[in-house]
């Protein structure tokens, strides 16, 4: 039970957080000067977008959720059943960025949800 | 004959500024067309494929030393917080997943998501590998199986083409 407490945390907070970094950066505008000076001042403008430290707090959240879960689960399970974030993420990009998502990219997603149930069921 | 040259710091950042027309118009192979950032193309999907894997397996070391908290009362989490910080497993581990996040970051400068993201997607394979070579881990046939369909999965999500998501 713990363990699918701990898979719904890294996936939501962990998809949740890069969506709010997502918006953020569109708030901040595309990176066009790549120069150290440039970057570092990038960094500072898109620290001063609140977007930014949400998005920031629920991936701590979802890294402590996964160390959590390394430590009652195997690394060869953990790691694979978190890639059913490509699902969430696609789920959140359609429903918070109203992005349109192509159907091939629907059928990956829906593979590798087939393939986290795999990884799931393999669990002794 | 042909000198491969490494691009200077003016030239990746031209390369950069360039990235988005590039992405319009996608390559054959999903890289810049000039010789020169091949080379540095496969040594840093070489990095994320294996840093990204390796951070994962030190944390589930460091984190299989640690413990996990018997009640989840508030003093047992407080220790388990002290006991990772102290972990040299756990530091190596994130230095790992910051070498991938560096990797990641860099050749996306010049390549294509569609080529690295598909590329990146052995990482789930290469995990489970670490487990059963590095850690021990008993890796049933069935999840082998699973992983090689996740694996088939992220690689079709990867082909899909970043910027086919319109609005709606």
């Amino acid at each position: 039970m713990l363990e699918f407490l701990f898979l719904f945390i890294i996936v939501t907070a962990g998809t949740g957080g890069e969506l709010c970094v997502s918006r953020a950066m569109k708030v901040v505008g595309e990176v066009h000067d790549f120069r150290p000076a440039a970057v570092v001042r990038f960094v500072f403008r898109a620290m001063r977008v609140g977007w930014m430290w949400i998005g920031i707090a629920m991936m701590t959240l979802a890294f402590f959720s996964l160390l959590a879960m390394l430590s009652i689960e195997n690394v060869s399970f953990v790691v694979p059943v978190t890639a059913l974030s490509y699902a969430a993420g696609a789920l959140g990009a359609m429903l918070f960025l109203h992005e349109r998502i192509c159907p091939q990219r629907w059928l990956g997603v829906a593979i590798v949800c087939a393939g986290v149930t795999l990884v799931w069921l393999s669990r002794r | 004959m042909a000198i491969h040259r490494e691009p200077s710091a003016l030239g990746l950042y031209l390369r950069a500024r360039t990235f988005e027309r590039q992405c319009k118009g996608q390559s054959r192979n999903g890289m810049n067309d000039s010789p020169g950032p091949h080379l540095k193309t496969y040594v840093l999907i070489f990095f994320i494929v294996l840093f990204a894997p390796l951070g994962n397996v030190l944390l589930s070391k460091g984190m299989k030393g640690v413990g996990s908290a018997k009640n989840w009362v508030p003093s047992d989490i407080f220790h388990i917080l002290a006991s990772i910080i102290t972990s040299g497993y756990i530091w190596l581990g994130i230095a790992c997943l910051l070498t991938f996040f560096v990797a990641y970051m860099l050749v996306l400068t010049w390549a294509d998501y569609s080529y690295v993201q598909p590329a990146s997607s052995f990482s789930y394979a290469v995990v489970a590998m670490l487990g059963y070579f590095l850690l021990g881990e008993a890796v049933p046939p069935l999840r082998w199986i699973g992983i090689s369909v996740i694996c088939v999965g992220v690689f079709i999500v990867g082909h899909t083409h970043p910027r086919t998501a319109e609005k709606a």
